[in-house]
């Protein structure tokens, strides 16, 4: 019960921090999760790749990290705080949106705001990579990933699926 | 917004089924492209917004913190109907995929020290991170060819992964910086 209050903090700043989507917050979320809820990064990793195969917003999986930390109230005080400052910051900026209509300078922080979201993403790949790519199998299985995503149109929970098979019986046979 | 409800929608849209379209909207899109979903049901198939609309709020949700699919589902709701639409688009949105979420979760918690799930997971998890680093390349799109879109990329990268700094000092050293960089231009 006392982590409640460290869930709500912790989730309503990275919600208020998610510039250019959730997937822009993970090394932050992995950093503090362990900090403060001693979230191993092996979990944490495959926390959010159980969250790749469902459907609907990509980060829901923080539902499972309230979960894992607090029951059912903890993944409902996660839901809530990882949702709720953001809507209603931009429920607010929708409704001054008519007021002061497209300025020069939004395009800009949009532009400006696009390459920090990529660099923080790429360091979200980086931060789950250190905790997935751990033998020569899961660098074939990500690479292999990696190429169908870019140049096929398979469905990637397919992919996700087929991989965790595909590690299984490689490991049943190397 | 919500003051312009009233001029440009003939039958007003009801809770029930606003509830239900964000619902299916939650229920189906497995794999992402949720955005392309949202586009689909109000510029398509409902025509709740105009084209023009949609890309107007795309833009807003990209520029706010928050996930872009929700923030639409905000925006969307709040236009058709006010402050109670906003709430039951976003909770519709995210309900199929949490009770998908935590029934996995449950699975997880319960198995998690199992040999077999952990041999499975490695599989997931490797894939998971292919996939992240694919939707990291072609979201980054044309900013790989820019050259300041590059610099604040490894900018934000270096401060982030090697410097380790926390994410609130990160955003307040990069976003003046990149705001400066991409500050409009007199003659465009």
């Amino acid at each position: 019960m006392s982590h409640l209050p460290s869930l709500f903090l912790t989730f309503s700043l990275l919600s208020l921090l998610a510039v250019g989507g959730g997937t822009a917050v993970l090394p932050e979320m992995q950093t503090l999760l362990l900090q403060n809820f001693a979230i191993s990064h092996t979990q944490f990793v495959h926390i959010y790749s159980i969250g790749q195969i469902a459907p609907g917003p990509n980060m829901l999986m923080v539902l499972v990290i309230g979960y894992q930390v607090a029951g059912i109230i903890g993944a409902g005080v996660v839901m809530f705080s990882f949702f709720l400052p953001s809507s209603i910051l931009c429920f607010y900026a929708g409704r001054l949106w008519g007021r002061f209509g497209e300025s020069p300078w939004r395009r800009s922080v949009q532009d400006a705001l696009e390459p920090i979201s990529i660099g923080l993403m790429a360091s979200g790949v980086y931060a789950v990579a250190k905790a997935s790519i751990v033998s020569p199998i899961t660098i074939i299985l990500a690479l292999i990933t990696l190429f169908l995503i870019l140049k096929t149109k398979i469905n990637p929970v397919l992919i996700i699926l087929t991989s965790g098979l595909a590690g299984l019986i490689a490991l049943q046979y190397f | 917004m919500a003051e312009q409800n009233a001029t440009n929608t003939a039958d007003p849209v009801t809770l029930k089924d606003l509830f239900i379209q964000f619902f299916i909207i939650g229920a189906i899109s497995f794999g992402g492209g949720i955005i392309a979903y949202e586009r689909i049901l109000l510029v398509e198939k409902r025509k709740w917004l105009s084209s023009d609309q949609f890309m107007a709020f795309l833009a807003i949700s990209q520029t706010m913190p928050g996930l872009n699919s929700v923030n639409l589902a905000v925006l969307a709701g709040d236009l058709l109907r006010g402050k109670l639409g906003a709430f039951i688009a976003v909770l519709a949105l995210i309900i199929p995929g949490s009770v998908f979420v935590l029934a996995l979760g449950l699975l997880y918690s319960e198995n998690a020290n199992h040999p077999l799930a952990n041999d499975i997971l490695m599989g997931v998890a490797a894939s998971a991170c292919g996939l992240l680093a694919a939707i990291t390349l072609r979201i980054g799109g044309d900013n790989w060819k820019q050259i300041k879109s590059v610099i604040t990329i490894v900018t934000t990268f270096c401060l982030m992964s090697i410097a380790k700094l926390a994410l609130p000092v990160v955003l307040l050293i990069m976003a003046p910086i990149a705001i400066y960089l991409y500050r409009p231009r007199a003659n465009s």
